[in-house]
């Protein structure tokens, strides 16, 4: 067989994993970049995927055994492309990796979170929650490695966790790098943001402490999260029973997202079994404008109906106000099938907040269009970079998977040259 | 090859605080009867100056080697030895981690997890791939529509020989019945031209495909790299060997005449594939009378999201109703067209371009339920609908409706046949005689002649797709080497079965690739061990071939079972279903499992516990809770597992007999949404744990002494909860009475 060329995969969410390991297990050699200290992207903050409710960190850990276990994909983390040159079965890229101020040696034995005496706002909880500047994620992080957030950590003249460590782990003064790749094609699967609901002024989004994103509650509903898996409310973790879930936050709105960002009203319904799991008198009250479950999902919805204590409201919400004594909420909402505007009060209001593809912010640098929303112009794509999953569309994990194994077929197309 | 064994201890993180390695060397020396020179420690065994410990022998001979330090998920690269047989003991977090340091129950466990690891790389050996001779490399793809078309293509331009099977006598399916598709690029507002009649051009030009139309598989023998697969072409019968298939056999339209209450059966209420057809000749004009349609009224959900009907959406309906309704108002500037819907279903992008179409005057969208269709005269029909968003029922005159139907599975007739069939096959061989003479026999898709059935089973539960029941694996189906792709496996639209398509051609050519190097695919993609069973001991009683959950053993004519090799996904099912103990893996075997349960010390006093974990989910639960510094119960003794299928319930009778106290199996949630990779291991376990009950009975034993336990990854919190209050039971019921013994 003719000598192959690699293949660059350009994040390490579900989608990126996923067309590195497929693509090694027909073959062909894989570097993944990944610019966070871990793997799993989204997939990791998720509580449990719709519709079966099985948690996402079982698929994870397999794909990150097939990773383990397979010689052909080589895999860094805090690593982000610079520079993209070339053309189809030879691209020159320039990889920038950021230190992690861990090294190999890390045994995640925690003494460095012990010793490191800097609290930051925990992003991987949404901001939830605090954590040190020597961190790592959760429990099933691969790699399980620690971290040092460079912005927080206040280096050598603190060094409390290099004093701590005693694997000689920690390297506070390691430096930025950079590598240069040959590779034959280009895999982009940079994922999603979800979209900032401290715009959603009308909603309160990150006005009122209750008003949380739909990511949010994924991280309360978690056993890793920062309440271990109690859905408690922000402003005096009281346990929220009675949740109102307001789709298209943002989504479907012309003067935010124009696009339905698909997965929104899948998770609110799930969202609201955690919820009805979780407290037997609890109460989810969902607000929608068209509910959208495709396929057999629609089946999952039918389930959720038949709980009495889950309510389904046509309309969407004008707005969210909150009574200052007991910090409670009040969505104010068109019921559109009575015909009537209603007022209501709940504990806690998660937004069905949409999909922003990452592209929107952090542009591949390279030779790629995208629409004005931020998507990948896919269709316009040169020949050997291919975009996968939310990338092109918002798009839901299985999805995501069946694009990603497609892309690997035509990574491997262009790679075989 | 002669084997030399070196253990080694690392005292890092925690374990030379927690033990006494000194004693444990000691007691490794003694109870696994191993020269007391080649067990060595080192302070932190990962790092470079302990890895270089262990090269060194390795270069001296050392060829079996036990790593007593962390969890195998961990420093997986540090500890790679290849050549070797490596045994990675867990010592950290199974013990340092989570049992009180310093205590002769902690020192007692790792003196027997030390043991069992030597006991393994005693027992096991280095795995050499079974390579079966004369393998094909060809895709053989059933399905000529866009599915088939672009699985054929992407195979074929990444290298691959394909054989493409058409039934029809015309390539492209549905989507070459179509005037237009939905728009595909930004800003969706085009109707864009079908893409299939360039795909077809481009397949039948490729020098690597070759296509067969107006052809069935008549039967499909063999295995992945050697299927034989003999097509009937108009009555002529070949056989041809392909390597693996993509099943795309695509889906039929709902069958209308099932829609009367939507009026069908009125000669101007049409379906939306006859609406493509009227589209493409010209005008849209009505049958009655060729008159053209001014009003036109769409049915959304005809059929679909109706417990009576089709109780799953179709996916594809709302954007196709909203795409004819262009085509109504591009032929004619002054027609309407009015659309009746539950919910719009335009995801993602797509939304765009029902925003597009509410923004065109001549486009009435109503949300209703509509609850009847009638005849208005002239050949017009009044469409009621009540529920609609005034709150009001309504009443509309339209010169045509378009009933929105939706999708039925190609492999929905064949499942609902064998189903059918296997249930009067229940009530003996007359009223299934009478059955198979009866009933007409729906078109077969690929006619396996594998033992557990002729067709790729579907997913329980989902109305005869032939999905994936993984979310994170799309294309696992339980037919190795055959993965289904497009409509078959859900509703979905033109664009996403293209996308599945080129998934499904990509794990086809992994499935060749891999059988051409006697390696496993997903989800052991890295294994090249196989089952090998010592069939001269055999005695037929056919469970393997019945539990094998991807119908990977056959029978021969005496019912013995004939392993077909590259359909095993080494689970290791049938080494656990084998009452005669014949089925062995190098690595795996119930020698190997058994003879690690008997090197357990059981002492006079203490209860002992086996935990038999799956390695997929419960085991790195466990390890989630140690990281969690959750305590473990010094009790028990964890030994992983492939999977709980493989179980032999010999060891468990043999552990009740040396005197441990109880087992537990450690499995993955099992029913409806199961989440076993190897479809029913821990029910198959549980299945057997039952059958136990009645031996347990004979030897005076309590049957609560053995539990299965269903645990999810994210469970790892109540784990350590759970196994204490099984030590609870255990304490109720007392010691075992064969202790000593």
């Amino acid at each position: 067989m003719a000598e192959h060329k690699k293949v660059l995969v350009i994040g390490g969410g579900f989608s990126g994993l996923t067309a590195a390991v497929e693509t090694a297990e027909a073959g062909f050699e894989v570097i993944i970049v990944e610019k966070t200290p871990y793997f799993g992207g989204r997939v990791t903050q998720l509580n449990k995927y719709f519709p079966k409710l099985c948690p996402p960190n079982c698929g994870l850990e397999m794909n990150f055994k097939r990773v383990k276990n397979s010689g052909d994909i080589t895999f860094y983390t805090l690593a982000e492309v610079e520079k993209i040159s070339g053309q189809e079965g030879n691209y020159d890229v320039t990889i920038k990796l950021s230190p992690r101020f861990v090294n190999d040696k890390c045994v995640g034995c925690n003494a460095c979170a012990e010793a490191c005496p800097v609290e930051m706002s925990n992003d991987f909880n949404f901001g939830l929650n605090k954590t040190k500047a020597a961190y790592i994620t959760h429990n099933q992080a691969f790699p399980f490695l620690y971290a040092i957030d460079g912005k927080n950590c206040k280096g050598s003249s603190c060094g409390k966790c290099a004093e701590a460590c005693k694997y000689d782990a920690i390297e506070l003064d390691m430096k930025p790098q950079t590598i240069n790749v040959n590779v034959g094609s280009i895999v982009m699967a940079t994922g999603w943001d979800i979209y900032d609901i401290s715009k959603l002024d009308n909603l309160g989004g990150g006005k009122l402490a209750n008003v949380i994103s739909n990511m949010q509650m994924e991280r309360l509903a978690s056993p890793n999260g920062p309440t271990g898996g109690k859905i408690l409310r922000p402003s005096d973790n009281k346990p929220a029973k009675n949740i109102a879930f307001v789709q298209c936050a943002g989504s479907r709105d012309e003067n935010h997202l124009p696009y339905c960002s698909y997965i929104c009203c899948m998770a609110s319904m799930k969202q609201a079994t955690y919820l009805r799991d979780q407290y037997k008198d609890s109460k989810a009250s969902i607000f929608y404008i068209d509910l959208r479950t495709p396929g057999r999902y629609e089946q999952f919805y039918w389930k959720v109906k038949e709980d009495p204590n889950v309510s389904f409201t046509k309309g969407k919400v004008a707005g969210i106000t909150e009574d200052p004594e007991t910090r409670d909420l009040i969505v104010e909402v068109e019921d559109i099938m009575a015909g009537k505007k209603i007022k209501v009060k709940f504990d806690m209001v998660v937004l069905a907040a949409g999909m922003v593809p990452s592209t929107k912010t952090a542009k591949i640098p390279g030779d790629v269009s995208y629409t004005p929303d931020g998507f990948v112009a896919a269709a316009s794509l040169k020949k050997g970079m291919y975009a996968v999953g939310t990338l092109k569309s918002p798009v839901d994990v299985a999805r995501s998977v069946q694009d990603a194994t497609g892309v690997a077929i035509k990574s491997i197309q262009s790679a075989r040259r | 090859m002669e084997k030399k064994i070196g253990v080694y201890i690392c005292k890092g993180c925690g374990i030379g605080e927690a033990l006494n390695v000194d004693e444990l060397k000691k007691a490794t020396a003694g109870g696994a009867k191993i020269a007391a020179d080649v067990i060595r420690e080192h302070d932190i065994l990962c790092s470079p100056a302990g890895l270089e410990m262990i090269h060194n022998d390795i270069k001296e001979g050392t060829n079996c080697i036990v790593v007593g330090a962390c969890s195998p998920r961990v420093k997986f690269e540090e500890f790679d030895f290849p050549g070797t047989i490596t045994e990675r003991v867990n010592i950290r977090e199974f013990i340092a981690w989570t049992m009180e340091p310093q205590n002769e129950d902690t020192q007692s466990v790792a003196e027997d997890y030390i043991k069992m690891g030597v006991i393994k790389v005693q027992k096991g050996d280095v795995p050499t791939p079974n390579i079966l001779g004369d393998l094909s490399n060809a895709i053989m793809v059933v399905g000529g529509g866009i599915t088939g078309i672009t699985a054929a293509l992407e195979a074929a331009n990444a290298g691959y020989k394909v054989i493409l099977v058409e039934k029809e006598a015309e390539l492209g399916g549905w989507s070459a019945k179509l005037y237009k598709e939905t728009p595909r690029v930004y800003p969706y507002d085009k109707l864009d031209e079908p893409r299939i009649f360039d795909k077809i051009k481009e397949l039948e030009a490729h020098p690597d495909i070759t296509i067969y139309k107006s052809t069935i598989v008549e039967k499909t023998d063999g295995q992945p790299g050697l299927f034989d697969v003999t097509l009937k072409t108009n009555g002529t019968s070949q056989t041809i060997k392909v390597g693996a298939f993509v099943m795309a056999a695509g889906w039929k339209p709902y069958d209308a005449t099932k829609l009367g209450h939507l009026g069908y059966g009125h000669p101007n209420v049409i379906t939306n594939v006859q609406m493509e057809e009227i589209a493409k000749k010209g005008k849209i004009t009505r049958p009655s009378d060729g008159k053209e349609a001014k009003n036109v009224a769409f049915i959304q959900c005809a059929g679909s999201r109706d417990a009576n009907h089709l109780p799953y959406c179709s996916s594809f309906c709302c954007g196709t109703s909203l795409k004819q309704a262009k085509y109504v108002r591009e032929k004619s500037s002054d027609a309407v067209a009015m659309i009746f819907y539950k919910d719009i279903r335009t995801p993602g992008q797509t939304e765009l371009f029902y925003k597009n179409m509410q923004n065109d005057p001549g486009v009435l969208l109503t949300k209703g339920d509509v609850t009847a269709v009638t005849d208005a005269g002239n050949g017009n029909l009044y469409v009621e609908a009540e529920n609609t968003l005034l709150g009001e029922k309504i009443k509309v005159e339209a010169d045509l409706v378009v009933l929105a139907t939706g999708i039925v599975p190609a492999t929905r007739a064949t499942q609902e046949y064998f189903d059918a069939l296997t249930e009067v096959g229940k009530k003996g061989d007359d009223a299934k005689k009478a059955f198979l003479e009866e009933t007409p026999k729906p078109d077969s898709i690929l006619n396996l002649t594998y033992r557990q059935g002729p067709e790729i089973p579907t997913l329980e539960g989902a109305y005869g797709f032939a999905d994936s029941n993984f979310i994170c694996f799309q294309y696992e189906t339980r037919r190795t080497g055959i993965y289904t792709a497009g409509c078959v496996k859900q509703p979905m639209t033109m664009s996403d079965a293209a996308d599945d398509a080129a998934g499904a051609a990509l794990k086809a050519i992994q499935c060749v690739e891999h059988v051409a190097k006697g390696m496993a695919v997903h989800p052991r993609a890295w294994d090249t061990t196989f089952p090998d069973p010592m069939l001269i001991k055999c005695t037929a009683c056919k469970r393997c071939t019945e539990e094998c959950p991807f119908g990977a053993i056959d029978e021969d004519e005496k019912g013995i079972p004939a392993y077909r090799l590259n359909r095993c996904r080494r689970c290791g099912t049938c080494m656990g279903a084998c009452p005669e103990r014949i089925v062995s893996f190098k690595d795996f075997s119930v020698d190997i499992v058994g003879s690690m349960i008997k090197g357990i010390d059981v002492p006079d006093e203490g209860y002992r516990v086996i935990v038999l974990a799956c390695e997929n989910d419960a085991y790195p639960a466990l390890d989630s809770a140690a990281i969690k510094k959750m305590k473990l119960h010094p009790s028990v003794r964890i030994i992983p597992v492939r999977c709980l299928g493989s179980t032999n319930l010999v060891w468990v009778t043999d552990a009740l007999s040396r005197g441990i106290d109880g087992l537990i199996l450690l499995g993955c949630k099992y029913g409806e949404n199961y989440q076993c990779h190897f479809v029913k291991g821990s029910e198959l376990a549980n299945y057997r744990f039952e059958k136990l009950q009645e031996t347990l009975s004979k030897l005076q034993l309590e049957a609560d002494r053995c539990q299965l336990m269903q645990v999810a990854i994210s469970e790892y919190d109540k784990l350590p909860a759970m196994i204490d209050d099984f030590m609870k039971r255990i304490d109720e019921v007392g010691p075992n009475p064969f202790k000593g013994f």
